[in-house]
């Protein structure tokens, strides 16, 4: 079965203008020749400080955002190559939830409007009909549909985000992207929120690329998780898998960076050195190197290649090298 | 959400009894614009004449009441096409982005470095004395400032995930822009509106004074004061009464416009 998204060595540099003329005079490599497959009914987490390239990726393979080189498949559908008019019959398809639930909804409509309009612009439901799904979808998401007539302004952050999610759901959508969707949310309510997901995604069956820079959310959620960092994504595998035996130094350190609850597992292990590197001006070879506790010689200077460490895991570390060290 | 402050109400009350005193002017003036009182050429305010007559015999109050229409229908008009091109082009212009938007906004530094005053004398001089000459040049010089406001206005909330929202929802442009856009600048729009006016009253009042204003019998309250300067020594009351019309609805303007600044656009962005 081929898998509902493909996205194949995705990029996406932001070019740096400078001198008095703004000539390009480098690239941000926001994202850099990123690949992976998400099922149908999927849940991929994607992890990875801030910075690292996260959002821009997420945000490319719904083409938000114009990627510099590589291909994402949807439904063996190239859809860099769709035009203005297939890309929109296909949107309803693909959907997003945003991180900041003050921002992403448009302050002068009321929830009604605002959880009716991608219905709208696709005539999914005439006049009579789209209210009753839209009260529906609210019912789903945990919103009172009494509630309908009110603005954005007058919810609560928790409640914001149903709302945003209740919007991106309406369409039911195959695929949906999780912009870090619980970060902006107090601890209490992002339990909520990812239980809501959750239930939402078993009854739909749609695949989710879930964002976050917490591991523990994308644990509790995801089957597989891939780790990013500055760019690229150095690390993939089945959640547990990954979480039991990490490969790479770095996931190694996100996961030890987690504080934990009991006393005596705290402090057995340094934090990470130092902060991630500006992606202007990433470092040489093995872009972890600075920061790594088991760098050697040839990670400064050669850029290692994902290895293969079974048939469900990949790294990008040369420590997987079966050429050796 | 706050309630006006007492100089904005004060504020918005004289000048709405200025606006339909200026609307409903044959009824509002005691005289005609034109009618001469020979008996009383040059007097001083009276009961029968509150503002005097000048050196026609004209009553000053229903001058400067017709005036008002003048001066009042160019601020309204020339601000009000203004902001229309204003952000129809800012708009487009911050929208697009990119080669468009750096050439569009060109032009606008082109037409903002001319000297304002020297193109309207100019246009008013090539099109004759009259409103349309006035109402042109004013509109010519003063869509760049809306335009530039808009642009800027658009760049910062295209950039808000709503407007991305409704992409991934498959919004086209034209929706995008009137319904996520165009709606959230509203505020913003009628307080440059508010400030607006009374600068374009200004201006018409400056053209009036120097001469190039309506012609007579027609009065602004421009071409009153131009009237009342020469007799300024012995008869100050021919500037002093279309002077504080003009200073009284312009401080108006500005009063109104603070009080719909705060209520409407508190940190130049109220609502989101």
């Amino acid at each position: 079965m081929t898998p509902l998204l493909k996205v194949q060595n995705i990029k996406k540099y932001f070019p740096m203008h400078g001198g008095l003329f703004s000539k390009v005079v480098s690239q941000v490599r926001a994202v850099d020749d990123v690949s992976f497959d998400l099922n149908r009914g999927e849940i991929l987490g994607l992890v990875g400080e801030s910075g690292c390239g996260k959002t821009t990726l997420g945000r490319m393979t719904l083409r938000l955002l114009e990627p510099t080189g590589g291909q994402v498949f949807f439904n063996d559908e190239d859809i860099l190559k769709l035009d203005h008019k297939a890309l929109t019959r296909l949107r309803p398809k693909m959907q997003i939830i945003f991180q900041d639930p003050y921002g992403s909804l448009n302050p002068w409509f009321n929830v009604e409007r605002i959880i009716g309009e991608g219905m709208r612009i696709h005539k999914l439901a005439d006049a009579k009909n789209l209210a009753e799904k839209v009260e529906e979808m609210m019912v789903k998401v945990g919103l009172l549909p009494k509630n309908k007539k009110r603005y954005p302004h007058e919810f609560s952050g928790g409640q914001r985000q149903r709302i945003g999610i209740a919007r991106a759901l309406a369409l039911h959508p195959d695929y949906l992207v999780c912009d870090e969707p619980v970060s902006a949310l107090d601890v209490s309510i992002q339990a909520q929120i990812v239980n809501l997901l959750q239930k939402l995604q078993q009854e739909s069956g749609m695949a989710m690329l879930f964002i976050s820079h917490d591991l523990d959310v994308v644990k509790h959620l995801s089957q597989t998780i891939a780790v990013m960092y500055l760019g690229k994504i150095v690390e993939t595998g089945p959640t547990e898998e990954l979480i039991r035996e990490p490969a790479h130094p770095y996931t190694r350190a996100l996961l030890d960076a987690k504080p934990s609850t009991n006393p005596k597992n705290r402090a057995k292990k340094a934090p990470l050195p130092g902060d991630v590197p500006s992606p202007m001006n990433p470092p040489s070879g093995c872009h972890f190197h600075p920061r790594c506790p088991e760098a050697h010689e040839r990670c400064k200077t050669e850029e290692p290649e994902i290895q293969l460490i079974n048939n469900n895991r990949s790294v990008r570390c040369h420590l997987f090298d079966p050429a050796g060290k | 959400m706050t309630s006006f402050s007492w100089p904005a109400r004060l504020s918005g009350a004289f000048l709405l009894v200025v606006l339909v005193a200026a609307c409903f002017a044959p009824w509002a003036a005691p005289y005609a614009y034109d009618a001469q009182d020979f008996m009383n050429i040059l007097s001083t305010p009276t009961a029968d004449h509150w503002m005097g007559t000048d050196r026609l015999g004209r009553d000053l109050f229903s001058r400067v009441v017709y005036g008002a229409r003048i001066s009042l229908f160019i601020g309204f008009a020339t601000t009000f096409v203004a902001l229309v091109i204003g952000t129809i082009y800012g708009s487009v212009s911050g929208y697009a982005g990119g080669k468009t938007d750096q050439y569009m906004m060109r032009i606008v530094d082109v037409v903002f470095s001319l000297p304002d005053l020297l193109l309207i004398i100019l246009l008013t001089v090539i099109m004759g004395r009259g409103m349309a000459g006035i109402f042109l040049a004013l509109t010519l010089v003063s869509w760049v400032t809306v335009a530039r406001l808009v642009r800027g206005e658009v760049l910062r909330l295209k950039e808000f995930p709503f407007v991305e929202a409704s992409r991934a929802l498959g919004a086209g442009h034209f929706r995008i822009m009137t319904q996520d856009i165009l709606p959230n600048m509203i505020g913003v729009l009628v307080v440059t509106l508010s400030f607006r006016i009374p600068l374009a009253i200004l201006a018409e009042s400056t053209l009036g004074f120097i001469g190039l204003g309506v012609s007579p019998p027609l009065s602004s309250w421009g071409t009153l004061t131009n009237d009342g300067w020469t007799a300024i020594k012995f008869y100050p009351h021919l500037i002093l009464f279309p002077s504080l019309a003009i200073f009284l609805t312009i401080l108006s303007f500005n009063f109104l416009g603070e009080g719909l600044r705060d209520r409407w656009d508190p940190k130049g962005a109220s609502r989101i």
